[in-house]
């Protein structure tokens, strides 16, 4: 900063201050609903100072479920997204670190035709082509379960493009260094091209686990059985309880820990993350 | 150890251009030939060719008196040494230099022995070997490059412009190392190189290559003294020979240079080259100051350049305006615009045809 008047830094600073309040402010109203009951959660002007019974709360969430609970609660699909994030982030990973390196350092007939043809699927995601990809699924057998959950979003337009790019950087010295080594295509791979491109790798973890964590759309649609509901497609249903006012507590509390995973590993991934996005180096 | 043979090496590219034209050459066992010559002008594809990174169109390619042509790099029994080293970035020294032993599947105490021998003749230390290569200077990585090749065990090292990216100062060391280290382990290396005091100072043998052809093959001393072509005459030596066009007379016994200066050729020139046009090549050392003032042909100075040890003079003879080089051992007291009275050594001049640009013996 070359100016350094104190008016400029209040104003810079109100002005970050304001920013961070807009982002935080609905999720501490998610918080401070999660620790009251349901009756204040009724009242209006609703409260904007955390209550007694978030532990409460945290518990018919987890383990009971709404009004009056059938026993299940919400444990189980925390579970599922887990499980349906980590398929997809790395299925996807997987594929197009594969791909990538198939177009980059294989010379096969209509290469160049391959690769975009992969990436032209950019422009079909799976709320374009929901009906067949749906067609499919059901025809498979793949309904209600995890297959049918994660495989058609694991295709990935991005990922393989944003690895090629990764290849690409890498000096083709060092493939004919290894090719002296004696070490084949596959040693080459996993040797060589997967530990350079770590930092990649766990950067697009992040990316692809908070994608595939947010699923709402394709798990809503193959999903029938409760038992294979996502968190996030649960607090859409929990909205629609016909009869009854909606719970806010326990809605709330919900939405806090499907904020949760992502959160951790975003924290936990961060310094990898903005290495891999920014560092060029190799 | 082993012996490396190139029959009629071609190269063409898909796009049909032709990179190699025809190289032929018997590498001995234990021989350091160097390939020298401007950038693009196939030298490094020629060596690529040997390594087997790149397919050979045309010719048979023998190592240690196998016919390689078809195999793996891996297979051809060489280690190459790159310009910009390609050491694996997230290995340390050590697996650096194991990898290919590893592949191979030798026994844990074998590597380590062959990668600690390799250590102490590049004296990298035990500290350096646990660390990346990016934490080493541009020197060390050289090092470890040389030593990635020398675990091997290999019959023949290429070298394809390793000093390139080092500083001035630690090129010539690193030079030096490397022309030991082949006496010492006396392996068949091939080295690639644009800079003619590298190849000078290095080679048994240098090849000079020009446009994916062979100029010369000879010993430096060789190529120095009796360049087959303008091209090596301009190519080797620095500062470069000076290139005057004349004209040998109708007798044939003298030639015709600038204005009315004329020189005897040594053996009074011969019979079979009279009243033609050549191009004379003298080195920079090899045009002197002449003492008296008979015979002495007077150069007109442009500048001079003092670089301690010796002198270069720049000037031209009269109104002829080819710039000519002196190369005077010691500090030389002149200025532009001076007129000094030099001479060329009769018995160190090279004569060029203008047209095949070959040398023409007299």
């Amino acid at each position: 900063m070359i100016e350094n008047r104190p008016f400029l830094k209040i104003l810079a600073h109100l002005v970050l201050i304001l920013g961070v309040a807009t982002v935080a402010f609905p999720i501490w109203i998610a918080f401070v609903a999660a620790t009251h009951d349901e009756d204040r959660m009724s009242q209006i002007p609703l409260p904007l100072l955390p209550g007694s019974h978030f532990w409460e709360n945290l518990d018919i969430a987890l383990n009971q479920g709404l009004w009056g609970g059938d026993g299940t609660g919400v444990a189980f699909m925390l579970m599922n997204s887990m499980i349906m994030a980590l398929m997809i982030a790395f299925g996807k990973i997987t594929i197009s670190l594969m791909s990538a390196f198939a177009i980059v350092y294989f010379k096969f007939p209509f290469r160049m035709g391959f690769f975009w043809l992969i990436f032209i699927t950019l422009m079909l995601p799976v709320e374009v082509r929901i009906l067949p990809t749906f067609e499919v699924v059901a025809n498979l057998g793949m309904l209600n379960t995890y297959w049918g959950l994660t495989i058609p979003l694991i295709a990935s337009a991005t990922a393989t493009f944003m690895f090629r790019q990764v290849f690409l950087t890498i000096p083709d010295e060092l493939l004919e260094a290894a090719r002296i080594d004696g070490a084949g295509p596959l040693r080459f791979f996993k040797d060589i091209l997967i530990p350079m491109s770590q930092t990649n790798i766990a950067a697009l973890f992040v990316i692809l686990f908070i994608y595939g964590w947010n699923q709402y759309l394709w798990p809503l649609l193959v999903t029938t059985d409760q038992d294979m509901y996502t968190i996030v497609v649960q607090i859409k249903s929990m909205l629609e309880s016909a009869e009854q006012a909606p719970e806010w507590n326990l809605i709330m509390m919900t939405t806090l820990l499907a904020m949760l995973p992502p959160v951790v590993v975003v924290i936990f991934m961060q310094r990898l993350f903005v290495k891999g996005l920014t560092e060029t180096e190799k | 150890m082993a012996s490396v043979a190139l029959e009629n090496i071609q190269k063409t590219y898909p796009n049909g251009f032709k990179a190699i034209h025809g190289v032929d050459v018997d590498i001995q066992d234990g021989e350091f030939l160097v390939l020298v010559g401007p950038s693009g002008c196939g030298k490094s594809t020629l060596l690529r060719m040997i390594a087997g990174l790149e397919p050979v169109t045309e010719g048979v390619m023998g190592i240690g008196g196998r016919k390689v042509n078809k195999l793996e790099p891996s297979e051809r029994d060489i280690a190459m040494v790159f310009q910009n080293y390609a050491l694996y970035p997230h290995m340390t020294v050590y697996n650096n230099m194991a990898y290919g032993l590893k592949i191979k599947g030798l026994p844990k105490s074998e590597i380590e022995e062959r990668v600690k021998n390799a250590a102490s003749i590049l004296e990298l230390t035990d500290e350096q070997l646990t660390r990346k290569p990016r934490e080493l200077s541009g020197g060390q990585r050289q090092r470890v490059a040389m030593g990635r090749a020398i675990v091997r065990k290999p019959s023949v090292f290429l070298f394809d412009e390793p000093l390139s990216n080092l500083d001035a100062k630690l090129r010539v060391q690193m030079r030096m190392e490397i022309k030991r280290l082949q006496d010492d382990l006396g392996i068949t290396s091939i080295y690639v190189t644009h800079d003619q005091v590298e190849a000078m100072t290095l080679g048994h043998r240098l090849m000079v290559l020009n446009n994916g052809e062979v100029e010369q093959l000879g010993t430096p001393l060789e190529l120095y003294e009796h360049p087959a072509s303008l091209f090596v005459a301009g190519f080797i030596g620095s500062p470069a020979m000076n290139m005057i066009t004349s004209k040998i007379s109708s007798d044939g016994k003298t030639i015709h240079i600038a204005d009315d200066i004329e020189l005897a050729l040594e053996n009074g020139g011969s019979a079979d080259h009279t009243n033609r046009d050549v191009i004379l090549g003298v080195r920079p050392e090899h045009l002197e100051l002449a003492s008296g003032s008979d015979d002495a042909l007077p150069m007109t100075v442009t500048v001079v350049e003092h670089l301690g040890a010796e002198t270069l003079v720049h000037g031209h003879f009269g109104n002829d305006m080819t710039d000519l080089t002196i190369r005077k051992s010691g500090i030389l007291q002149v200025k532009a615009g001076d007129i000094l009275p030099t001479k060329i050594r009769q018995d160190h001049i090279h004569l060029f045809d203008p047209t095949t640009e070959k040398r023409i013996n007299l």
